[in-house]
């Protein structure tokens, strides 16, 4: 049962730690509830607490692209490319991550190149495919040059995940596997796949947050048209209702249904892994 | 099949190869080689090769005061999501008993990660504002008579901030090093007389030093590279390395902002080969 060192009962560290742990939570949640319990403020348009008469108005003011901007457009452009993001990066890390189980020439250099690539500041990234692209005579675009900067961020990331997880697949697996006389595929399918697979996802969780939440790097390459963070980010100049917060509950919202459906999927892998067994 | 190197594995690798160098590699190469054009009122950039747009930038005091402003916070926010960090992970992984209670209370932490960053920083908004959550509260408990100023729109917002966005980066690697190290290595120190301060000291302390410099990296870049937090949560009273960069992009001065890129992009490097001549983080990695 006991995971933990055995001291016999909890110490008084545990209490303060747990103190310390709830106090954290609360610091990172409570200030999303409170912008969520606003965004249903009245027409009294009030940006602070209390609330008062609720309603949806600056929901259906959202949606409404009078004065607030183009939301709708933001989004559109943002979702299809966070799914792109999502699909290259499990792609392309996936297969890298394999690449690294072995040793090979350059190895130590596209690792490197790999990390210096997750710590450059996305300003200066974002300055230099704008620079790139023009000195290829091609315009900015969010399908184009954002892809490209997003997919130098996210693929880092992914690579990062997939060395924490093909660390846990022992090559003697496969070659027990082997041994017993499975064929190329059924090593694949059997062993590689069910230990890999929760890794994939988490993947492609981060790709699809990273693109969609990213700022810096689409800054200047997402071209004429914004992306819904630079969206979000002219809104708080701007916009001071709480439309804001409206917008900020719904985006919020994307995410989470993203984040169940990850989390909700290697659950699911797990359970009926254990239950094969 | 297994001992089958080759071909295979540099086809794998490929891809990755090709987006690194197309959208890392090269553009910040031409960062670099701009930074050293001129650049010329309605016309733009101008080949060349000079050091004025470094001359410019080292030789105006602005820039010292807002690289100094730029430590500062660093060094701040470091040290706050460190501890912050450490001591998390430290209760998730040897104090909490049950492993999967262990693994929902880090998912707890992670969520908002996984969120908008530009959200998570106006929700501060009707929380620390003047007539914000803790100011309506201190001021009907009857604490303070007049709002606090210095809650919004202040260096105090602006670490507030950080540390919301980037604990998260020092949680998720020293939450994976503590996860790997050995329980029984605690209780053999604990068996030969080792106090608790003296474990954590000794033995899991040293033991995370991959994921600290891990998160310490990530917290480093962030933060140095940053320029909305800083503008958006200071109200637009403090500076950040990057707002440089930021004024001479709106006036199209491509040289000159390419080369504030470079001077902040030498001292991240800087900084992270530090970092990762302390720890062979490659090494842990592949461990």
């Amino acid at each position: 049962m006991s995971a933990s060192p055995s001291y016999g009962s909890r110490p008084w560290t545990f209490y303060v730690l747990a103190t310390l742990f709830t106090l954290f939570v609360i610091f990172l949640y409570g200030p999303m509830i409170a912008v969520l319990i606003l965004s249903f403020q009245g027409p009294s348009a009030s940006l602070v607490f209390p609330l008062r008469d609720p309603s949806f108005m600056w929901f259906d003011e959202l949606f409404n692209p009078r004065r607030t901007g183009d939301v709708v457009g933001a989004f559109n452009r943002s979702l299809p490319l966070a799914i792109l993001v999502m699909f290259l990066t499990v792609l392309i890390s996936v297969t890298a991550g394999f690449a690294f189980r072995r040793r090979f020439k350059g190895a130590t250099a596209i690792f490197y190149t790999a990390i210096a690539s997750l710590i450059v500041p996305g300003l200066v990234l974002s300055i230099g495919t704008l620079v790139t692209f023009r000195y290829l005579g091609m315009s900015a675009n969010w399908y184009t040059s954002a892809l490209g900067a997003h997919l130098s961020w996210a693929l880092p990331f992914g690579l990062l995940i997939m060395f924490a997880v093909l660390g846990r697949l022992n090559p003697s697996y496969e070659e027990a596997a082997f041994d017993l006389g499975a064929t190329k595929w059924q090593i694949v399918k059997e062993v590689v796949v069910p230990i890999v697979f929760p890794g994939m996802i988490a993947v492609a969780l981060f790709g699809f947050t990273l693109s969609y939440d990213e700022f810096p790097r689409s800054w200047l390459t997402v071209g004429t048209k914004n992306t819904l963070p630079l969206e979000i980010w002219t809104m708080t100049t701007n916009v001071t209702s709480p439309a804001l917060y409206a917008l900020g509950a719904v985006t919020t919202f994307v995410s989470f249904i993203v984040i169940a459906v990850a989390l909700a999927s290697i659950i699911l892998i797990q359970r009926k892994r254990f239950r094969g067994k | 099949m297994l001992k089958k190197t080759g071909l295979i594995t540099y086809l794998q690798v490929t891809p990755l190869t090709v987006v690194l160098v197309l959208f890392f590699v090269i553009p910040v190469a031409l960062v670099v080689v701009v930074s050293f054009f001129r650049y010329k009122m309605l016309v733009g950039l101008v080949p060349d090769f000079t050091f004025q747009n470094y001359a410019d930038l080292l030789s105006n005091p602005t820039t010292w005061s807002l690289y100094v402003s730029t430590i500062k916070f660093t060094l701040i926010v470091l040290l706050v999501t460190f501890v912050l960090g450490f001591w998390i992970s430290y209760f998730l992984v040897f104090h909490v008993r049950n492993l999967l209670t262990a693994i929902g209370l880090f998912l707890l932490c992670t969520v908002p990660f996984w969120t908008s960053t530009i959200i998570r920083m106006i929700s501060w908004r009707p929380v620390l504002g003047r007539e914000g959550l803790i100011n309506s509260g201190l001021q009907g408990a009857g604490i303070v008579d007049q709002p606090f100023d210095w809650l919004l729109f202040s260096d105090f917002s602006v670490v507030v901030a950080y540390v919301h966005l980037f604990t998260l980066f020092m949680i998720v690697p020293i939450f994976n090093s503590m996860a790997r190290i050995d329980k029984s290595l605690l209780e053999a120190a604990v068996d030969a007389g080792a106090t608790r301060w003296g474990v954590v000291w000794n033995v899991v302390l040293p033991l995370s030093k991959t994921g600290i410099a891990l998160g310490a990296l990530f917290v480093v870049t962030l933060v140095m590279g940053d320029f909305f937090v800083v503008t958006v949560m200071s109200g637009g009273l403090s500076g950040s390395a990057t707002s440089g960069i930021f004024n001479d992009l709106q006036f199209l001065n491509y040289p000159r902002a390419a080369a504030s890129a470079v001077i902040l992009l030498i001292v991240v490097l800087v900084i992270a080969a530090s970092i990762f001549r302390l720890v062979d983080v490659r090494k842990e990695l592949v461990r």
